[in-house]
Parts: structure tokens; sequence; C-alpha cells
């Protein structure tokens, strides 16, 4: 008997486990799991070890079922840009209802599983920021207001405050700090990602600052949020999540991102492109190391014993 | 004579079994052990039946 539904023009752009996976955005979900959890044990009260780790998979996992929302709703742009290109749905490899019917079981299985497994308080926090990432900032921000990344990075921001909750079961300053740390990074991220992905957002639509108001206002924007960033990050270093770990390794980092904020300030687009968009790319690489060793610095803080990790 | 030849197809699907297969199994292992700690926690309390009169 053979088998009848062999059908290799169609079988060829069949799923593997591993496209499922890369609708999760598993790098996305690497910071989210890293910052949650720094914003788990920084806070004031120990968790049981079995607790933390699922309360924090469930995390990992309503992140992953945001991802996969908006694959399903930017499957359009993602298709033209260069970036994206290769995702599973523009691949071909999913279907876009595949990836919504995913995206949409794993939200609600996360954000259930959270309130089992920590409390309701963390549970809708992560509702919240499923509901931020895939409705206001996919849906709404993303395609009708250059300031998209500015307001949606509040979704990226929240892993450390549903981290903190899933330990306290309530808000406090330091969580919001550390919200605010992600916040202020984002804009210069992204926005430097924007300067050297040249041609892409401007060929998929995407109101992005490069495309509305030009690279040098991004430039200077850049500056800008830069000089917020590090007032705000600095000053952390004096809070209840700080210390003088952080202090030093936030000061040197600090002061490499302002250098290399205040280099793309200073350079116009023809020397960007001659040198194939040096400057950006580096401070690109540079922000995710600057964003992993501030939250790596407040978790040696946090496990540091009392008299170190706090100033006396 | 076997005459369904194995198809590279067949591998992923089965690739996709095992995993969604171990990915349930590992989730139950994970709800059994947060019960186990939920109930033998000190803040874990049977509700109180209150008795009439």
């Amino acid at each position: 008997m053979t088998d009848i539904s062999y059908q290799p023009q169609t079988h060829e752009a069949e799923a593997s486990l591993g496209d499922y996976f890369a609708l999760l955005k598993p790098r996305v979900m690497s910071l989210v799991v890293f910052t949650a959890l720094v914003g788990l044990l920084a806070a004031p009260v120990s968790v049981h070890p079995v607790i933390a780790f699922s309360s924090i998979l469930f995390v990992a996992i309503g992140a992953g079922a945001s991802g996969a929302l908006n694959m399903w709703w930017d499957a359009d742009i993602d298709g033209v840009m260069k970036r994206t290109a290769k995702r599973p749905i523009p691949a071909g490899k999913v279907t876009p209802d595949e990836a919504k019917t995913l995206g949409v079981a794993l939200s609600g299985m996360s954000v259930m599983m959270l309130a089992l497994s920590s409390n309701l308080l963390a549970a809708a926090l992560l509702a919240f920021t499923i509901f931020f990432y895939a409705v206001i900032y996919s849906m709404w921000l993303k395609r009708s207001t250059p300031q998209n990344i500015v307001i949606g990075g509040a979704a990226g921001a929240f892993p450390p405050v549903i981290g903190w909750v899933i330990a306290t079961g309530s808000m406090s300053i330091e969580a919001w700090l550390m919200f605010a740390l992600i916040f202020m990074w984002t804009p210069p991220h992204f926005w430097a990602l924007a300067l050297f992905m040249k041609s892409d957002y401007d060929d998929a639509g995407v109101p992005m600052l490069t495309v509305t108001h030009g690279r040098k206002t991004t430039r200077v924007h850049i500056l800008v949020y830069t000089v917020l960033l590090v007032g705000l990050a600095v000053a952390t270093a004096f809070t209840a999540i700080g210390g003088p770990v952080y202090l030093t390794v936030s000061v040197i980092l600090n002061a490499l991102f302002l250098k290399g904020a205040f280099d793309i300030w200073k350079r116009d687009e023809s020397a960007a492109e001659h040198d194939g968009y040096r400057v950006e790319k580096a401070f690109f690489k540079l922000s995710l190391l600057y964003l992993f060793l501030h939250f790596g610095a407040i978790l040696i803080e946090a496990m540091l014993p009392a008299s170190w990790g706090i100033w006396a | 004579m076997n005459i369904r030849a194995e198809h590279e197809i067949h591998q992923r699907r089965k690739g996709r079994n095992v995993g969604v297969g171990l990915m349930l199994a590992g989730f139950v292992v994970l709800v059994l052990a947060l019960t186990f700690v939920k109930i033998t926690g000190g803040d874990f309390a049977l509700p109180q039946i209150e008795e009439s009169q």
C-alpha cells in the first residue's frame, strides 16, 4: 500500500519543530528570561526554586506567544524586509493561521499557569505585556507613528517587573527602575539598527524615525535618549538594587555608550556609507552588551552579602 | 518488500511528534512538582469546614 498523503511539492515546506520554536523569537525570549530572573532574584524575598523556575518558564512562554502573534500580524512586512524574510511565515514553513493559533493558545496557557505558580498580579502583568506587544505595538503603533519603538519598548521592559512581582506579590520603585532602564535603552538600540538596515523599513513602509524624519534627526534622537539613559542608569547605582559593583560597571559602560552615541551624532550619512556603518553597527553591538551587563551587575549586587550589596 | 519509502518528511514529522511528546511529559512533571511544592509549603492550608452549631 502506498502512502497516498505523499505530495513532495507541499511537504517540502512542512514545518519542523524548530520552525514553530522560531515563531517564539528565541533571542527575545532569552533576554526576557534573563531580565525577569534578575527581577526575581533582586527582590528581597526568597522564592522556592521550583516556583521560580516554573514562573520564569511561563513568562518566557508568554513572551514567545506574543512573538508568534507579532509574526502572524507582520507576515506581510516581514517578507519584504531582508532581516526578517527568513522567518517561518514568509519562508512558507508555517501558515499565518497556525502562528495565530499557537500565539493565542500559549498566551492563555502561560497566563493561567503563572497565576497558579505565583500570583494573580504577576499573571495580570504578563497578560498586559502580551496585549501591549501584540495589540498596542504590533497592530497599532508600529505602522502608524515614528514613536512606535519608544512606546512599544514598554513591552520589553515589563519582564523584570513581572519577576519582582513573582517574588514579592507587589510592585515597588526598584522594579520600575529596572523597567525604566530597558524602556530608555530600547530607542537608541533600535534606531542604531534602523540606521544600518538601510532600506528595510523604507521598503516595508514602516514609519521608523529614519523614514519619517530622516537620518540626521535619528542621530540626534539617539544622542538625546542616550544622555537621558546615562543619567538614569548611573543614578540606579545609589538605590537598593545598586551598589559599588553596579556603579563600576555602569560608569564604564555609560562612558562607552555616550561616546558611541556622540560619534553617531557627529558624522553624516556619506561618512557612514563610506565605512559600511561601522560606528552604528558597533553601537548596536555595544547596546546588547550594555543591557546584559547592567542586569548582570544588578544580579551580582543581589547575590552579594547585604553589607556589600547596598550602600552603607 | 517495503514500498513505503522513508522520506525526509517522515523523519521531520517524527521529530516534531517526539518533541511535542517530550514537552507534554515535561509539563506533567512540572505541574506535579509545583503541586508538591505548593501543598508542602508552610502557607498551605485545607479549607476550614465550618460546623453548624
